[in-house]
């Protein structure tokens, strides 16, 4: 029923592709599937009627240019507004040049401020700098008991009294300069926008504080009042960023695509899962392109960088991009990404991967993985390398080995020959394919790429990937060369 | 007179209120047809017949809480940050109130001192709190409460369990293996409560189709209905699912937890608040 922004976008694209030119009413059938689109996933009302009169704006009437045709250009638009509409930049985290750095925390209830918080601090460790928290939630029973068993999880010290919220964050501040921590971050209690005394009280804590930076906590599954909300902590607090929480469902976080409109500030991180290292910096042209379907290799890389190490992490993502990998790969990809994170956030950021993600959904539905590592243990070397060879006997004794039906043995290969050719489908198609990528199809399947080598990732260009020519990176949306010949079907 | 601005204005406040674009426009094109039938002319009388379709739609259903064991079990469960253990507060302090025995299961052994604010609120309750060791397993946490409260004759446990977002396949497993645990030893589970967020947004009902799969939800806890929010969603989610809203959850404080009224619920769907 609710497809994603990316699905629905592909389906779009299959439509209209090949077309020549759009006439007027081809681009409103367009845009009138952008509105299902982006009303599910939460748009608010007024941001989705601005973003499609901009994208009707740019759309009607445009020139034919270059090797672009018109269904690409109007794809080029889109992402192009939706980055813009999502920040436009990454936002950039400022340092009180008279430390300690002061962060304040504010939102609704249950949007995850607590956690944020903890997150944060682990975050700026990781930077290099000394946090403190501070914990000015005197509201919520045990709040402050929260704060503290994950500061003491992250090493992180935490402050609080029992005082009063204004109290707690003045000592805290004053306790974060005896202790010579340059980054403070304060926790406050959830509180709705409508409630006057509460906005009266985290307006005052932020007049105490003078904080550098105020992060807004949105939940990403926030429906239309997240822009209500928003503009009212906007107005008291005077809002930096916001941070993103529960990034790790399905939800399509088109409230925090509104609030970016409508506020006009950027998304600074986003919180994609329960444990403190799930938190990462929220890059808006890379929500844009895996809105659009495009993929979100860049996080995928550098995941996969923070788990395994670095040689590991590019020989992976080449082997699955290259689509040469045997049942071992295989079952060496499932623990990786295991390791990584859910595998539905993971396979959503390959190129080309969210509207297969449903099929795929059964193959690498964690609750499966065990068995299928079970049926892999139990084959032979050689029928992990080929399991073409894998016949009824062969399969008979794998089922017994692994304490398994037949049928789930006839299943899983037949979903590896599926994922592979799709695999290598993904990183052949299209015109842009790279001498590297050429040499190592060369050495056909079943084979690690070894002397060869995968193509080295050039770091600030991000990942050029086959067929799809470079990723937008960190170069914005305006620079005009995107190359989006990669995104549509090559069937 | 009833035109194109009139149809477009209860659109839009259908939407803005997160009732879902597919409900919006079947319950829109439904009252046009009386309209036409009808010969309704004026703005009042098309309002009332929207009202009246929502209503339809959230049905004539009983949302009592149900009794019957010994003890009862209530078992909460929902995404995270929706009001899980507050809800139980206050609803263990309605029910003490009411002269039962309330004991509380402290099921979420993952969050962080979740268990701790389960227990200020067994005390301002005047409940028995259950708790186990922070990772501890949560069903057997939750069959201990329901020993527990057997053995002393107690007329409820309210269960609470760890918020999990619904694409988590194997917290859910876990989720059902609770439910299946509470029900194993002298209690029945007799309620299992779906805790959604009145902020919540198309999402809801994705929340709401894996948690009645995999915990048989019973009804529907409306939590933060005193913001700005109006937690239309669940008109999509009781269609969709039959499950109806039993409570609505209005503040912090104990005594901020009411029985759903489907006529107040529907009037507060046309009325949206501008904060100062």
């Amino acid at each position: 029923m609710f497809e994603g922004l990316s699905s629905r976008f592909e389906g779009i694209l299959r439509k209209i592709r090949g077309r020549g030119r759009l006439g007027p009413e081809d681009v409103e059938e367009f845009l009138a599937e952008i509105r299902v689109a982006l009303l599910e996933a939460d748009v608010h009302l007024d941001v989705v009627r601005t973003l499609l009169d901009r994208i009707r704006d740019r759309a009607v009437g445009v020139e034919v240019a270059g090797a672009l045709n018109p269904g690409q250009i109007i794809v080029k638009i889109v992402l192009e507004e939706l980055t813009a509409v999502l920040g436009g930049e990454t936002f950039r985290p400022a340092y009180a040049s008279k430390p300690p750095t002061v962060v304040l925390l504010a939102g609704l209830q249950g949007s995850g401020k607590t956690t944020t918080a903890a997150k944060l601090a682990r975050w700026y460790k990781g930077q290099g700098r000394n946090p403190m928290l501070i914990g000015a939630d005197l509201l919520r029973p045990a709040a402050v008991e929260q704060l503290r068993t994950l500061g003491d999880r992250i090493n992180v010290p935490v402050f609080s009294d029992s005082t009063d919220p204004v109290s707690v964050a003045r000592a805290g501040l004053a306790e974060a300069v005896r202790l010579g921590r340059d980054v403070a971050i304060c926790d406050t209690a959830g509180r709705l926008a409508i409630d006057e005394d509460l906005m009266a009280e985290v307006a005052e804590i932020s007049d105490t504080l003078q904080p550098h930076h105020t992060f807004l906590v949105v939940d990403a599954m926030t429906g239309q009042d997240a822009v209500t909300t928003a503009e009212a902590f906007h107005t008291r607090l005077g809002l930096d960023a916001l941070i993103i929480t529960k990034l790790d469902g399905d939800a399509r976080g088109g409230a925090a695509l509104s609030i970016t409109e409508v506020v006009g500030r950027p998304i600074a991180f986003a919180s994609t899962g329960e444990t403190v290292e799930d938190f990462e910096s929220f890059h808006p042209d890379r929500l844009a392109g895996r809105i659009l379907g495009m993929g979100d290799v860049e996080t995928l890389i550098e995941k996969a960088e923070e788990t395994f190490a670095v040689e590991e992490a590019e020989a992976a993502a080449a082997r699955m991009l290259e689509g040469t990998f045997t049942l071992d790969d295989f079952l060496e990809q499932l623990r990786a990404l295991r390791k990584m994170g859910s595998i539905n956030s993971i396979m959503g950021m390959v190129p080309g991967m969210a509207s297969q993600v449903q099929d795929l959904d059964e193959a690498l539905d964690e609750r499966r993985i065990d068995r299928i590592e079970g049926i892999i243990n139990s084959m032979t070397p050689s029928e992990r390398l080929g399991p073409d060879v894998i016949d009824g006997s062969r399969r008979a004794r794998i089922a017994a080995g692994s304490g398994t039906e037949v049928g789930e043995i006839n299943q899983l290969v037949k979903q590896f020959r599926e994922m592979r050719k799709m695999m290598k489908q993904m990183g052949g198609r299209g015109p842009g394919r790279s001498k590297a990528g050429r040499a190592r199809k060369k050495k056909g399947r079943g084979g690690r790429v070894t002397t060869a080598g995968p193509a080295p990732i050039d770091k600030k260009k991000g990942l050029s990937l086959p067929g799809l020519g470079d990723l937008p990176g960190d170069r914005g949306p305006s620079s005009g060369d995107l190359d989006l010949t990669g995104i549509w079907p090559s069937d | 007179m009833v035109d194109d601005r009139t149809w477009e204005g209860l659109t839009e406040a259908l939407l803005l209120a997160d009732i879902g674009l597919p409900t919006t426009e079947a319950l829109i094109d439904g009252v046009r047809y009386r309209v036409g039938s009808e010969g309704v002319d004026d703005v009042e009388g098309v309002l009332g017949l929207l009202k009246e379709g929502i209503l339809g739609r959230l049905g004539g259903v009983d949302r009592s809480l149900a009794f019957g064991g010994e003890p009862s079990v209530w078992l909460f469960v929902g995404v995270n940050g929706v009001g899980k253990t507050t809800t139980i507060g206050k609803l263990g302090w309605r029910e003490a109130s009411a002269g039962r025995s309330v004991v509380f299961a402290a099921g979420d052994t993952f969050r962080a001192a979740a268990a701790d604010q389960l227990e200020v609120w067994a005390d301002r309750a005047g409940a028995t709190m259950v708790r186990g060791a922070e990772g501890a397993d949560p069903g057997s946490v939750v069959f201990d409460a329901v020993e527990h409260a057997a053995a002393r004759g107690a007329d409820l446990v309210l269960a609470d369990t760890a918020g999990r977002v619904h694409t988590r396949g194997n917290l859910m497993d876990e989720l059902a293996k609770v439910r299946r645990v509470a029900d194993k030893g002298a209690g029945t589970v007799t309620e299992t409560l779906l805790v959604i967020d009145a902020t919540t947004g198309q999402n809801g009902l994705l929340q709401a189709r894996e948690f009645a799969a995999a915990a048989d939800v019973t009804g529907i806890v409306l939590t933060k209905l005193d913001g700005s929010a109006r937690g239309g969603i669940v008109v999509a989610v009781h269609e969709d699912l039959g499950i109806p809203v039993k409570l609505v959850g209005v503040g912090e404080d104990r005594d901020d937890l009411l029985a759903f009224d489907p006529a107040d619920f529907v009037d507060a769907l046309f009325s949206v608040d501008v904060p100062a």
